[in-house]
């Protein structure tokens, strides 16, 4: 058996059941073993396309999701996508050719350091020098990745490993004396946030995109307690978005009711989210009034790296909620509440109408047309914001978005990696005209594999995030951020893709076209021409605290 | 504050690099860093010399402690013994300096371990503080090449660096 063979055969033991990737030289021999080896491959039309694919699929399923390229440009392609991976902590296996091993460091055609380039971005990688240390590899690639706190991996493989002959043994034992996760938390921690709980009269619960594994547990502390919930832009779908005791998405573009119920908790139980600065602002302002901060998180480098923790919590957040509903009680949070309910009923989540049509709507029709029943991704801009805000996720794993990097153009190939998951289900990607030109190529791939998904495109004819910025910080200079001019016609594109365009531009069109779309039994990118100058509000600007909060288009006033 | 830290790591090639990158990318400030075997085969010991305040410190040794590779880490507060080791090559001009820098040489029980025409080369181990005064000593003399290996350091007494138990059997 061939170095490509073992390697292929070490995955398939680890579950693997499909591969994103895109062929090259110096993988070809794993190409070839490919042919033969019941794992399924997606070709991309771009290895970033593949490494995003592979996020949304481990995101969708809850496996290890895995890309493969070539060396050198290829691998390098995988930059952005496995930092992606990486700051929302998700179990990614990259497989990358390398030149064979007599060349690495000559600068050899397609050379690149991968795993020099990539340390920075994943939680581990390997260079594999001898054939046999394959599956010890793999094992270990798919051990890291997927436990703990998950994370994105890299295997680099010469072509000529993969080409050896491999005399090695498939069963191979973990040995990993530094790796070593905590997974149930401290007794005595549990017990003292439990008393600190108890005694709170104004608590909070915050749950992260680390907790959506533990949803079920979040419910039944949350209904047995009374204790409002906030969950964060990746923690969306960990707390159902439509039960009476959410308050939203708390940080920049969080809700009112959210931020204000921060600032003013004494006691915030916070479950496996960072405390990003989207999230925090102004870190000296954050939940002034908290006397108590319990963390829960898997990685215990977390704890205290940004907001002074009283109450530290090493461990699964799914582990440790069981432990705290064990222990959970009743608590009296009447008048908390009677003051939640005010600024969640006086500032709900809203927009000014306008003769145009808007995001917002759109959204918000999707929403009501297919009452939550989809996974959603996004791109990033303002469209990804008024996603969250008016696409109330009800599921797990379900609002499929980058929140750590911000990266631009996950949308496409977030619904993708989706829908090859959970092929059965409705996949919407709310996109915007700029972060779709990012990877729209992997339109082809939808083609290709006979995705159903449902591309909608919010085109407001700028870079609208930016352009927001500019507006409200930059006296509307609006410095490259026009798009319009030059913007394709969306419907035609997918039309020369074969795929169904949809075109809507007026307000009265839009429920037309929402059903357009969802009658479409195949894959659509519809284009909705948006309002072009919407602003996201409320709106805590960078760096501000939550009294500093812009709750309404300052523009509205002077009648815009 | 200044810390010393001991990390013990499997010698796997680009462990190294991964410390280093970490220092890098997270804007830690690393003053030294001296690496050798240990009598394990398969493990090596890291000497840190890391400048910062608690919480810095605490962040250090938490994000050490993520990588893979790093097996235990240690933040060396309690007493311990620090070494560096110095290399210092000094003009000698004439014999009335030659005899000068005898004086200090034996204050501060350094070695000759090069004789020159018109200079010496001095060997001296210490901690930090030691060579710091030692190299000030010989400055006036003109000081041609100094090199230092950074600090390396050991817990005094029962304390040893070693690997902890097994803990937890993660799934
Ligand atoms: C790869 C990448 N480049 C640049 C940015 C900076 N950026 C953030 S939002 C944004 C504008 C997004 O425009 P669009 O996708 O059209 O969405 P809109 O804000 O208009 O809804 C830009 C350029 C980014 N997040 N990612």
């Amino acid at each position: 058996m061939k170095g490509a063979e073992a390697l292929l055969k070490a995955m398939e033991q680890e579950g693997v059941e499909v591969i994103f990737g895109h062929p090259g030289g110096a993988i070809m021999p794993t190409y070839d073993a490919l042919y033969d080896s019941p794992i399924r491959h997606i070709l991309v039309r771009h290895e970033q396309g593949g490494v995003h694919a592979a996020t949304a699929y481990a995101r969708a399923s809850g496996k290890v999701g895995v890309v493969m390229a070539t060396s050198g440009p290829g691998a390098l392609n995988l930059v952005t996508g496995l930092a992606d991976a990486y700051m929302d902590s998700t179990p990614v296996v990259a497989i990358t050719g390398n030149v064979p091993r007599s060349l690495i460091g000559t600068d050899a055609f397609q050379e690149a350091d991968v795993t020099g380039v990539t340390m920075p971005i994943t939680k581990h990688n390997y260079l594999v020098q001898d054939v046999n240390d394959l599956p010890r590899v793999i094992k270990e690639a798919f051990y890291i990745a997927r436990s703990g706190r998950p994370g994105p991996v890299l295997v680099d493989v010469p072509k000529d490993v993969q080409l050896a002959e491999f005399t090695g043994s498939f069963d191979v034992k973990l040995d990993l004396p530094g790796y070593k996760p905590t997974l149930r938390g401290h007794p005595r921690q549990i017990e003292r946030a439990l008393e600190a709980l108890e005694k709170a009269e104004r608590p909070v619960l915050m749950v992260g995109g680390g907790a959506q594994d533990a949803h079920a547990e979040i419910l039944a502390f949350a209904e047995k307690t009374g204790i409002p919930v906030i969950t964060t832009l990746m923690g969306l779908g960990a707390f159902p978005g439509t039960h009476p005791l959410w308050l939203g998405m708390p940080g920049m573009h969080g809700t009112v009711a959210a931020n204000r119920a921060i600032y003013h908790a004494d006691v915030i139980l916070a479950v496996g989210l960072r405390f990003d600065d989207r999230v925090t602002g102004k870190v000296s302002r954050f939940a002034p009034h908290a006397h108590t901060i319990i963390h829960v998180d898997v990685d215990p480098a977390e704890i205290g790296k940004i907001v002074r923790t009283q109450v530290p919590i090493v461990g699964d957040a799914r582990l440790v909620m069981r432990e705290l509903l064990r222990g959970a009680k009743p608590l009296r949070l009447a008048t908390w509440w009677r003051e939640l309910e005010e600024w969640r009923t006086r500032h709900p989540l809203t927009y000014r109408p306008r003769p145009h049509l808007q995001s917002q709507e759109v959204i918000r029709a999707f929403y009501e047309a297919t009452g939550g029943n989809a996974i959603v991704t996004t791109g990033v801009g303002q469209h990804q914001m008024f996603a969250a805000q008016f696409f109330r996720v009800s599921r797990p794993r379900s609002f499929l978005t980058s929140g750590g990097l911000g990266t631009m153009g996950v949308g496409l190939p977030f619904a993708i990696g989706a829908q090859v998951a959970r092929p059965g289900e409705l996949v919407i990607d709310f996109d915007g005209d700029g972060s779709f030109q990012m990877t729209l190529q992997e339109l082809a791939t939808v083609v290709k594999y006979k995705l159903p998904v449902k591309v909608v495109v919010l085109n407001n004819g700028f870079l609208g995030m930016v352009r927001q910025w500019q507006d409200l910080f930059h006296a509307k200079r609006y410095s490259e951020v026009y798009l319009a001019d030059s913007n394709p016609d969306f419907a035609r594109l997918a039309e020369a893709y074969g795929i169904r365009g949809v075109r809507v531009e007026r307000k009265e069109d839009l429920k037309k076209g929402v059903d357009a779309v969802l009658e479409t039994d195949g894959p659509v990118v519809a284009e909705f021409k948006v309002y072009q100058e919407e602003g996201v509000f409320p709106m805590i600007p960078s760096g501000a605290s939550v009294e500093e909060m812009i709750t309404e288009d300052p523009r509205q006033e002077v009648g815009a | 504050m200044r810390h010393v830290i001991s990390v013990l790591v499997q010698d796997h090639p680009r462990v190294l690099n991964r410390i280093t990158s970490l220092f890098a990318r997270r804007g830690f400030n690393l003053e030294s860093l001296a690496v050798g075997t240990t009598h394990v085969p398969g493990l090596s010991r890291i000497s840190l010399v890391v400048s910062g305040d608690d919480r810095t410190l605490e962040q250090v040794e938490k994000q050490l402690n993520r990588l893979i590779e790093v097996l235990k880490v240690t933040d060396h507060s309690e007493p311990h013994v620090e070494r560096e080791l110095a290399l210092v090559k000094v003009h000698v001009g004439g014999l009335e300096e030659r005899l000068a820098i005898k004086d200090i040489q034996e204050a501060f029980r350094a070695r000759v371990v090069d004789v020159a025409k018109e200079s010496l080369i001095l060997e001296l181990t210490g901690d930090s503080n030691k060579i710091n005064s030692f190299v000030e000593a010989l400055r006036p003399f003109g000081l041609l090449e100094v090199m230092r290996t950074g600090a390396v350091a050991m817990s005094r007494g029962e304390r040893v660096l070693k690997v902890r138990e097994k803990r937890e059997e993660a799934v």
